[in-house]
């Protein structure tokens, strides 16, 4: 119960200072739209190419969106040595990071309501309310994916000098699955889906959340411990 | 420490032999497969290299499990000697496999399920030694290794099945799975071979990471590891 509150705090705390900034979450989905846009400069001007891509695309669009937004959310706690003052308290290291990790989540989860419709108006794609529900659900379970190990990532490299290079480098062979899974679904939800393989999509996406939300969770403290 | 570190280089001795008989046996002993001819051969190190290389991620795994649980210099040269060979053999096992693919399927590569999974493999275990890299404090780069290649090590199942589910829809690539008796023999002899210099690799790459980490600590002395660092080396 205790680590519960102890979590919220961590999640109170940051989205009040996204709030109070705003910075972060504006360039990233600024990013993400020059993303989109650039993606479609790389196919040309043939819509129906860019239709069968649009569900790649788009999820290629957030995940590159994902990792500026990770990163960012380390620095902040860098600077002015924040993160220590933030270990000194009386928190659970555990807590810590799942606040942290629901923040990125809530956080990740934000780009999709913005960037689909851009993706859609883009690439020439209808899509129904329910589609689009759908589509934001399966955002949900690969934002929850992309921040755990994405969280623990952030919290080592941003005290070294290249973080810049070496999130990504770790980050994206690891998070394939969530790539391959998002792509599909939202594939599958963009075009039809006529023998109902969502639902595995679906799976790997839920599996892939859980496995990292509990190992990471687990990591964490050793991260940042003492000493380290 | 003389006397151990002999008995390791008996490992690397006896393992070169074997890889030469091995190699020897496949290549010119070993029966010709009907369908692929001598581009077959290559199979007698591809096949070692494959279960050599996961082999030493497992090594890995188990090294870093022990590293956080202990936090002792040694299992932490050991799970850096063991990522090292482990994305050597990889990389090998890429090679040779590209090599068999073009004259057998017609292209260096191909998006099957194991290939891409190499693929992956090879690249998540990159990251870990790359990372590593960055890391100044001996201290600190054991704990985040150890981290890093445990978030590795569970990635590696689910890369396969989603790659397996992305392929389903594709043909899937077969492999001929009947070895006569004749194959078998070069296969486990370079089998045990490569594993002897994996052993032998692992334990000098090990060797001289406690040397470097050793070697730092006198440079530094400011920066000296605290109790339970120099003793254990």
């Amino acid at each position: 119960m205790r680590m519960i509150s102890q979590a919220w705090a961590v999640v109170r705390k940051d989205l009040l200072l996204e709030w109070r900034g705003r910075s972060r979450i504006i360039s990233v989905l600024l990013f993400g739209v020059v993303t989109l846009l650039l993606f479609s400069f790389a196919v040309g001007p043939d819509s129906v190419l860019l239709k069968a891509a649009a569900g790649g695309f788009l999820v290629l669009a957030l995940l590159l969106s994902s990792t500026l937004g990770l990163s960012e959310s380390f620095r902040v706690e860098q600077e002015q040595r924040a993160i220590e003052g933030l270990l000194l308290l009386p928190v659970d290291p555990v807590a810590l990071y799942y606040g942290k990790c629901l923040s990125n989540t809530l956080f990740l989860m934000l780009l999709a309501p913005v960037l689909t419709p851009v993706a859609l108006f883009f690439y020439n794609v209808n899509l129904d309310l329910t589609g689009f529900l759908t589509l934001f659900g399966l955002w949900t379970l690969a934002a929850a994916g992309l921040s755990a190990p994405g969280t623990l990532y952030a919290a080592m490299t941003s005290r070294l000098q290249s973080q810049d290079v070496l999130l990504p480098l770790l980050l994206f062979p690891l998070v394939i699955p969530v790539l391959m899974g998002s792509v599909k679904s939202v594939t599958l939800v963009l075009t039809g889906d006529p023998m109902s393989q969502i639902q595995s999509w679906t799976l790997l996406l839920a599996s892939f959340a859980i496995i990292y939300w509990s190992l990471c969770g687990l990591l964490f403290p050793h991260a940042i411990e003492e000493g380290t | 420490m003389s006397q151990r570190m002999t008995r390791i280089h008996i490992f690397g001795l006896v393992g070169l032999l074997m890889l030469l008989v091995g190699s020897f046996m496949g290549l010119f002993l070993a029966p010709q497969e009907r369908y692929m001819g001598d581009v077959q051969r290559i199979m007698y190190v591809h096949l070692p290299t494959a279960w050599n290389g996961m082999l030493c991620y497992t090594f890995a795994f188990g090294f870093a499990i022990a590293s956080i649980w202990q936090h002792k210099p040694k299992w932490d040269a050991l799970t850096v000697g063991a990522i090292e060979v482990g994305v050597l053999l990889n990389a090998l096992l890429l090679i040779q496999g590209s090599i068999w693919a073009r004259p057998t399927w017609g292209v260096w590569w191909d998006w099957d399920v194991r290939l891409t999974t190499s693929l992956i493999m090879l690249l998540l275990f990159a990251g870990v030694l790359a990372l590593r890299s960055f890391v100044q404090d001996p201290e600190r780069r054991a704990v985040w290794t150890a981290i890093a290649t445990l978030v590795a090590f569970v990635d590696v199942p689910l890369v396969y099945f989603c790659v397996r589910w992305w392929r389903s829809l594709h043909q899937v690539q077969s492999t001929p799975e009947t070895v006569s008796a004749g194959m078998v023999w070069p296969l486990r002899i370079n089998s045990i071979a490569l594993l002897l210099l994996v052993i032998w690799m692992v334990a000098q790459r090990a060797r001289l990471e406690l040397i470097r980490r050793r070697n730092e600590q006198v440079d530094e002395p400011a920066k000296m590891a605290p109790v339970g660092g120099l003793e254990n080396v």
